[in-house]
C-alpha cells in the first residue's frame, strides 16, 4: 500500500468514525427506509437533541432506572399500506411490533398504550376489524393495552388508520444484552426465514402484476425470547428484531458499535424459494427487507447449539440457523461467504430498496 | 429447474474456476472489463472475483445507465417535475442519481408528483387515467429497454393520446466502449460483452473490437455461471492467441439480434449527433432522440428545455479510474469533492461502481477476505 492510498484510507476512517450531521433540507423518503438516511437523521438531529444515557445506546427498548430494576420503554408508529395484507394487518403488526422491542430487550412486557390516527371515512367495518386484532395479539402475547388515545383527521390526511403502540415492560436483571457484551466466535443466530413481511406487503400493494403466496411472519417474539434466554442464560449476548432495513442494516449497526466483524455464510440464510424469487423479480435483497417475526441473536459459542435447538423446538423458530459468527477482522464490517463461493461486502441499506433497471 | 438456483451452483463454479486458473499464466496479469452494471452487480452479490486467480482482474465498464447521466440531464428532468401539470415517472434507481441541486427523490419531498413505474406502460397508463394532467416519463437505458420505449410511443401515437411525453435519455453501448478502445492509454485485454443489451442488437455490433482493435469479446449472461464460464471462455481465446467474439448467453441472445426490437427503434428514434456521460464527456453518437415522426411526444421540445450543461470538475477523473490507469484513491477528488452522498463522477454514483465500493470498504473492495467456507 502506498503512503498516498494509506493516508486517504485514514481521512475515510476518520470521516466515519466523526459523528454525522444532518444536512438534508427536507425530510425524503429515504429518511424512512432505515438505512443510512434514517441513521443520519436519528444520530445527526435527534440523539443531539435529547441526549441522555438511557437513549444513547439506540437499542430496540430504552431501559431506565426504576428502584432496584429497570423499566424497559419502547414505542412503534405503524403506516402500512394495505391495512390488511396476507398473513396479518396492521393492528396485529403494532400489537406484535412494539412487544418484541421489548422482548429483544430482555423485558417482560407488562402493559401497552395504543394511538389510532384514523381517517375521515374510514369503514366502521374496518376499524373494528383491526381493534379486535389487536385485542387478540394483545392477548396472544399476554400483555394488557392499558391506555391509548383516538384522533380523526380529514379525508386525504392519513392511509386509513395509523396506529401508534407504545410498550413498557420489566428488564430482566439476569441479562446484559447490548453490543458491547458481544466477544469474537460468538455466534450469530436467526430464528427462521427472512424477508416474509415485507416481500407479503411488496407484493399485496399490487404494484406489479406479481401472484405469489408470501405471507407476513408477523408474531410475538416472547416464547422464542424465553426459549433462548432458558438454553444459553449467560451466553445470550445480544438480540434485535430485524424490523426495517432487514438483517443486512441491523448486524452493520452491531458491527459498528461494537467494534468486530460479522461473517455470515449465505447458504445457511433461511429464505423460502418463493420469497427469494419475488426478490430476484424486483431487484431486491432479501438481506435488506423487512421482517416482524424473526430474531437475531449473538450468542456465546458453548451455549450456540442448546440455543438453535430450543429455538427449533418452538412454534414460528423451527427454521432457525446459525448464520454467522463473530470475528475479529474484518473490524466494523459484515461480509458473506456467497453460495457461490465467494465473499461479498454487506453495506448498510442505501435509501429505500429501490428496484433496479440495471 | 428453478431457472435461478442452476446458475449458482457452487460446486460447478468451483470445477469452472479450477479451469480457469489451469489457463492462468501466472507471470501475466489479465484485466478483463465487464461493460455491464448488470454484471458488475452479479460480481459483487456473488463474490466472483474471489473465484479467480490473482493475476486475473475485472476492470467495471462503463454500463451502469444510470451512473453515467451527467448532472444536467438529471438537472432538466427536475425542470420538468417541478411543473404543476406534470406527473413525472421514471425507474426506481433514477430516484437517487444527483443532479447538481439535488435527486428526484428530495424534489418529490418538496412536493413534485414523481411517481415510479416499473414500465413505460404503466406511465402510458398513467396518462390515460389522468387525461388533465401532462404525464412525462423519463426515459434511461441502452438498448435494453429503449425498445419498451419506442413500443410504448408507437402504442401512445396509435391511441392518440396526447398528455403523455418522454424525456429521451437513451443510450448506445457501442460508442462509449470505442471511446475506450481508441485511448491511448488502454490497459485492457478483453471484453465480457453486455447480455441484455445484446438481446436486442445482437453480437454483430461488437465485431470491430476482435476486428478492428484486436480484443476478444463474448457477450455473457447474467447468473453467476454465465460469468464465470464467459470468464473461461476469454480467457481461453487469450491462451489460444484467438481473437472473436463470442456468444456464451446463447439460450436469450441471437447473433442477429431482435429484429423486430430494432425495427421499433429505427421508427421511433434517431441518432444525437453527441451525448454527453458523466465522468467520460462528450461522445459522438452515443444517445437517442426521438425522431421527427414523433416529436410531438418530446419532451424536450415540449417544455423547450435549454439543454443544460453542468461541467464536470476537472478533477473528476472517472474516465482515467474505468480505462484501469488509475485506481480510486488516486483521483484528485475521491473522498472529499466526490462521495457517495455528493457524487460527482459515474463511479461514485452507484454503491457498485469502482468509487463508492472503495469509499465504503477500501481495499476490501477489491482484495480476498478469508472467513473459511463453513461457520
Amino acid at each position: 500500500m502506498t503512503e498516498r492510498e494509506q493516508r486517504v484510507l485514514d481521512a475515510l476512517e476518520q470521516n466515519r468514525r466523526r459523528p454525522p450531521k444532518f444536512t438534508a433540507q427536507r425530510i425524503d423518503m429515504s429518511h424512512g427506509a432505515g438505512g443510512k438516511a434514517t441513521h443520519k437523521l436519528i444520530e445527526g438531529l435527534l440523539l443531539p437533541a435529547f441526549e441522555n444515557p438511557a437513549l444513547a445506546p439506540l437499542s430496540d427498548a430504552a431501559l431506565i432506572p426504576f428502584g432496584e430494576a429497570h423499566l424497559a420503554l419502547t414505542t412503534d408508529s405503524f403506516v402500512v399500506r394495505p391495512l390488511v395484507f396476507p398473513g396479518g394487518s396492521i393492528g396485529e403488526l403494532a400489537v406484535n411490533g412494539t412487544v418484541n422491542d421489548l422482548a429483544v430487550s430482555g423485558a417482560t412486557p407488562l402493559g401497552l398504550s395504543a394511538a389510532l390516527i384514523i381517517e375521515e371515512g374510514l369503514e366502521t367495518d374496518v376499524l373494528t376489524g383491526e381493534v379486535e386484532a389487536m385485542a387478540r395479539a394483545a392477548e396472544e402475547a399476554g400483555v394488557y393495552i392499558a391506555t391509548g388515545d383516538t384522533k380523526v383527521v380529514e379525508r386525504g390526511k392519513g392511509d386509513g388508520l395509523y396506529v401508534i403502540t407504545t410498550g413498557v415492560g420489566i428488564a430482566d436483571p439476569e441479562l446484559n444484552l447490548s453490543s458491547a457484551s458481544v466477544r469474537p466466535g460468538d455466534k450469530v443466530l436467526c430464528s427462521g426465514t427472512l424477508g416474509d413481511h415485507g416481500a407479503a406487503i411488496l407484493i399485496a400493494r399490487g404494484d406489479l402484476e406479481l401472484e405469489a403466496e408470501v405471507f407476513s411472519d408477523t408474531r410475538p417474539l416472547t416464547p422464542l425470547v424465553e426459549a433462548l434466554k432458558e438454553s444459553a442464560g449467560p451466553g445470550l449476548r445480544f438480540m434485535r428484531d430485524p424490523t426495517r432495513g432487514g438483517v443486512g442494516t441491523v448486524l452493520n449497526e452491531l458491527a459498528r458499535d461494537s467494534g468486530y466483524g460479522v461473517a455470515l455464510w449465505e447458504e445457511r440464510l433461511p429464505i423460502r424459494d418463493v420469497v427469494n424469487g419475488a426478490c430476484e423479480i424486483l431487484g431486491i435483497d432479501p438481506l435488506y427487507v423487512a421482517n416482524e417475526g424473526k430474531l437475531l441473536a449473538v450468542v456465546a459459542p458453548e451455549s450456540a447449539d442448546a440455543a438453535l435447538e430450543a429455538l427449533r423446538n418452538i412454534e414460528g423458530g423451527e427454521e432457525a440457523q446459525i448464520i454467522g459468527e463473530v470475528r475479529e477482522e474484518p473490524a466494523r464490517m459484515v461480509v458473506m461467504h456467497t453460495g457461490f463461493g465467494g465473499t461479498r461486502m454487506i453495506d448498510m441499506l442505501v435509501g429505500d430498496p429501490l428496484p433496479r433497471i440495471c | 429447474m428453478k431457472y435461478v438456483d442452476e446458475f449458482r451452483n457452487g460446486e460447478i463454479a468451483r470445477a469452472v474456476a479450477a479451469q480457469i486458473a489451469s489457463l492462468t499464466d501466472p507471470d501475466r496479469h489479465y484485466k478483463l472489463m465487464e461493460v455491464c452494471g448488470g454484471h458488475t452487480h452479479t460480481i459483487y452479490r456473488h463474490g466472483i472475483k474471489d473465484l479467480l486467480p490473482d493475476q486475473v482482474e475485472l476492470v467495471h465498464g462503463p454500463g451502469c445507465p444510470v451512473c453515467v447521466l451527467p448532472m444536467g440531464r438529471v438537472d432538466e428532468g427536475i425542470t420538468i417535475a417541478e411543473r404543476p401539470e406534470v406527473i413525472f415517472t421514471c425507474f426506481g434507481d433514477m430516484m437517487r442519481v444527483p443532479g447538481s441541486r439535488g435527486n428526484l427523490l428530495e424534489v418529490k419531498a418538496e412536493g413534485a408528483d414523481i411517481r415510479m413505474v416499473y414500465s413505460p406502460l404503466d406511465a402510458l397508463r398513467i396518462a390515460r387515467e389522468n387525461p388533465d394532467r401532462e404525464v412525462v416519463f423519463y426515459a434511461i437505458g441502452f438498448e435494453t429497454t429503449a425498445p419498451s420505449t419506442a413500443l410504448t410511443l408507437q402504442r401512445a401515437k396509435k391511441e392518440g393520446i396526447e398528455n403523455f411525453s418522454v424525456f429521451c435519455n437513451h443510450v448506445t453501448i457501442v460508442p462509449p466502449v470505442r471511446a475506450l478502445l481508441d485511448s491511448p492509454d488502454l490497459r485492457l485485454d478483453a471484453f465480457i460483452g453486455p447480455g441484455h443489451v445484446s438481446t436486442v442488437i445482437g453480437c454483430r455490433p461488437y465485431e470491430f473490437m476482435s476486428e478492428d482493435y484486436g480484443k476478444p469479446c463474448v457477450v455473457a449472461g447474467f447468473e453467476p455461471l454465465d460469468l464465470l464460464q464467459s470468464i473461461l471462455m476469454l480467457m481461453r481465446q487469450l491462451d489460444e492467441g484467438r481473437c472473436e467474439v463470442e456468444n456464451q448467453y446463447g439460450r436469450v441472445v441471437l447473433w442477429e439480434g431482435n429484429v423486430q426490437a430494432l425495427k421499433s427503434m429505427a421508427e421511433v428514434f434517431e441518432l444525437r449527433p453527441y451525448f454527453e456521460w458523466r465522468g467520460l464527456g462528450f461522445i459522438a453518437q452515443s444517445a437517442l432522440k426521438l425522431s421527427p415522426a414523433y416529436a410531438d411526444f418530446d419532451a424536450e421540445l415540449r417544455y423547450s428545455t435549454p439543454g443544460v450543461r453542468v461541467a464536470d470538475p476537472k478533477a473528476c477523473q472517472c474516465g482515467e479510474v474505468l480505462k484501469g490507469v488509475l485506481k480510486p484513491h488516486e483521483c484528485k477528488v475521491f473522498g472529499t469533492a466526490c462521495t457517495p452522498e455528493r457524487p460527482l463522477g459515474a463511479l461514485m454514483v452507484s454503491s457498485e461502481g469502482a468509487c463508492a465500493a472503495y469509499y465504503n470498504f477500501g481495499r476490501k473492495s477489491f482484495e480476498k477476505v478469508e472467513i473459511g467456507s463453513k461457520g
